[in-house]
């Protein structure tokens, strides 16, 4: 079983974000996370998909997610050759917790605190999200009392160019 | 040109090719219904007893014909009855588009009267839905709902249109009947299977609907004919190759003939030819063919390696495939694995004829000896379904309707009135049961409206045979809900709604009753008293292999 994460240029109709998930959801495919967003291109939007399974499963997502008539590119986004970031908003008590040593592991990370208010801060953290693992790991002994991490999205490095179906 | 929505539609469809629609009205619709009265020269328009009859009904016209069906009904309730049809036709691949009526825009998602999101509910199943938001979108998003419905693997395309927009006017500018979008196969290791093929000691074929759909009969005898290559099909294959032909085994699977299915287990090379891998054939997955190595053809991509692990896979039209493959294919003689294959089928399960009662087997013979190998067959689901696959003298692709994917009883009324509708020179003859014709037997009424001269096979054994053979087998005999003791007398139903309907008991009284069916103008029923003890034989059980078949 191994984490994937696949890109889907679709066409941005109403309705192309359920046909989507139902999909999956008919098939028992795993859906980790799961971001859409607006791209250059007004007609087309990217679902970017994490999921978990070995490799005939995602072989199989790809190409059940290839038949809608919707889904104009789909590519495996490999973590080597990419960019794969999830952003991550924790919100802090400053009420017990030792704020010294915990700003210092928020810098540690690269996170940054973008809100003091009365018994509580938030950090904010753009990450891989192995990385944003390994932060949530390394602050869990702090009292928290929220926290709210986005979906991944990803981009290849360097010159890639996509033809649309 | 202006015209409004529904005119839009209805010269759209016309364009497409559609002469016979199937459907029923209601309030959304009623401009549709409009259209459709104005164009009736051009247009005919079945109306069925309920929305599920008519999508059986586009289904069955698309299967005997190859065109794409087409059923129209309305919003709420008239669309969520065709969801049966739909699914049906998803799971065996069968063109269709079906239009719904939707209550007006500004009514959308008010909980309106007969309001319905039927678009989020076919999702599933459907290649594609579209939901029309503009009239000036209309004509366009029809004709891309016949594209897709019609290329690649075929499959049902919805269509479902707000009241306000039959109502709302635009130009219209015809174009021309769209062409089904072809890819083209991935033929790269085609050299390399022929010579896996010319190599084989035992090679099988197991193929399946896709044969049928690409109209590849010809190539596939060539290259069976020529190899020397034993072929076994699926039910949605039947007629692919003649009964009688030297190299076809006949069934494959839960149900197949044993000789089929012991070569399956045996050879030593298996083409799987346009099919899918189904439960119902590869019954244990990790056994079925596991002494071969399997090339995999299909036009759908997902379907390769989805059950069975291919050796060898293309990607493409089962057609094209083969044409190419039978460039490098040898002329071959397997005379050991003939031998092997002719000493199985001393094996296979033959029933013996007798004159003093009726048997299932018996029964669709006499029936196939009185309509002809011209005749359209039409199932429901159950025994009787297998029975008719079985012993049917198949011989021509399209003349065998059944529901293989979905299994829908109910399908075969309404599948047979499409199938009558567009071969009105040819005899249709239903098989049912009781069980089967008790869920959409209101049909009758619409095949006596339109002097449809279905005829109508009944074996009944009063009970739900298929539910009651698996009691027997696996469930030591408790009958739960499987005898339903119902006491329909259905000659007087068949009176009733104005058709013919007769009653046997031995062969002689069969053959009698069809003497009339085969010249009658109008609808047929005959009843056929069968045993409830009778069996569909032989039979492997889910998860097992060819060692397990039932044979008693």
């Amino acid at each position: 079983m191994k984490k994937q994460c696949m890109v889907l240029l679709v066409q941005n109709n109403a309705g192309v974000l359920a046909r989507v998930t139902s999909m999956f959801m008919q098939r028992g495919f795993n859906i980790d996370s799961l971001t859409v967003s607006s791209t250059d291109n007004p007609h087309i939007s990217r679902i970017t998909v994490m999921t978990t399974g070995d490799s005939r499963t995602f072989s199989q997502i790809m190409k059940q997610t290839g038949k809608l008539v919707e889904a104009k590119m789909i590519f495996s986004v490999e973590p080597t050759f990419s960019l794969i970031r999830e952003l991550l908003l924790i919100k802090f008590s400053t009420e017990g917790n030792d704020t010294e040593t915990l700003k210092k592991t928020i810098l540690d990370f690269g996170a940054n605190v973008i809100d003091m208010s009365n018994g509580c801060f938030v950090a904010e953290l753009t990450e891989s999200p192995q990385k944003i693992d390994a932060f949530l790991e390394a602050v869990s002994s702090y009292k928290i009392i929220e926290l709210c991490r986005s979906g991944a999205i990803a981009l290849e490095r360097g010159l890639v160019s996509y033809e649309l179906n | 040109m202006i015209l409004n929505g529904s005119e839009i539609l209805v010269n759209v469809l016309i364009e497409q090719g559609v002469d016979t629609v199937f459907g029923y009205p209601g309030g959304a619709v009623l401009n549709i219904y409009d259209a459709l009265y104005k164009y009736s020269d051009k247009i005919h328009h079945y109306m069925t007893a309920h929305e599920q009859g008519a999508a059986h009904a586009a289904d069955g016209y698309a299967r005997a014909t190859g065109k794409t069906g087409v059923v129209i009904a309305t919003s709420g309730p008239g669309a969520t009855n065709l969801v049966t049809g739909i699914a049906t036709a998803y799971m065996d691949s069968v063109p269709m588009v079906a239009i719904t009526g939707n209550v007006p825009t500004q009514l959308i998602g008010c909980d309106s009267f007969q309001e319905v999101y039927i678009a989020g509910i076919t999702m599933p199943i459907t290649k594609h839905n579209f939901v029309v938001r503009k009239v000036e979108k209309l004509a366009d998003t029809v004709r891309e709902a016949f594209r897709i419905a019609s290329s690649g693997r075929p499959g049902p395309v919805l269509i479902d249109i707000p009241k306000d927009i039959t109502a709302n006017k635009t130009t219209f500018v015809p174009a021309e009947k769209v062409v089904p979008a072809v890819k083209p196969a991935k033929l790269k290791n085609i050299e390399e299977i022929a010579e896996l093929i010319n190599r084989s000691e035992r090679p099988f074929i197991y193929f399946g609907g896709g044969v049928r759909i690409s109209g590849a009969g010809d190539e596939l005898r060539e290259l069976i004919e020529r190899a020397d290559i034993p072929a076994a099909h699926t039910l949605m294959a039947a007629g692919v190759l003649g009964y009688k032909e030297k190299n076809n085994l006949g069934l494959i699977g839960m149900h197949g003939c044993y000789s089929a299915n012991a070569a399956a287990n045996r050879a030593d090379v298996m083409l799987a030819i346009g099919t899918r891998f189904s439960d119902r054939v590869a019954l244990n997955t990790e056994k079925f063919g596991h002494n071969s190595r399997i090339v995999h053809i299909d036009i759908d991509p997902s379907e390769i390696n989805k059950i069975i692990v291919a050796d060898y896979s293309i990607t493409g039209d089962v057609k094209e495939v083969l044409r190419e493959l039978l460039k490098y294919v040898k002329p071959a003689k397997h005379e050991a694995w003939s031998e092997q294959i002719t000493k199985w089928k001393r094996d296979d399960y033959m029933p013996e004829n007798r004159y003093d009662v009726l048997l299932p087997h018996q029964i669709v013979d006499t029936a196939c000896e009185y309509a002809g190998e011209d005749a359209i067959y039409v199932t429901d689901v159950g025994q009787h379904q297998l029975w008719a696959a079985q012993y049917l003298r198949h011989v021509k692709p399209r003349n065998f309707l059944t529901s293989g994917g979905l299994g829908t009883m109910g399908y075969g009324y309404g599948a047979a009135i499409g199938a009558q509708t567009a071969n009105p020179d040819k005899h249709v003859v239903h098989f049912t049961s009781d069980g089967s014709l008790h869920m959409n037997m209101n049909e009758l009424c619409t095949a006596v409206s339109y002097g449809l001269p279905v005829i109508t096979v009944i074996m009944n054994n009063a009970v739900l045979g298929m539910v009651r053979q698996w009691q027997c087998s696996f469930y030591e005999r408790r009958f739960s809900s499987s005898e339903p003791e119902r006491k329909t007398d259905y000659v007087a139903v068949a009176k009733a709604f104005g058709a013919e309907g007769y009653h046997c008991e031995t062969p002689a009284e069969f053959e009698e009753a069809m003497k009339k069916a085969i010249k009658s103008k109008g609808p047929v029923w005959i009843e056929c008293k069968i045993d409830r003890e009778e069996k569909v034989l032989p039979m492997i059980p889910s998860g097992a292999t060819v060692h397990d078949t039932i044979f008693k």
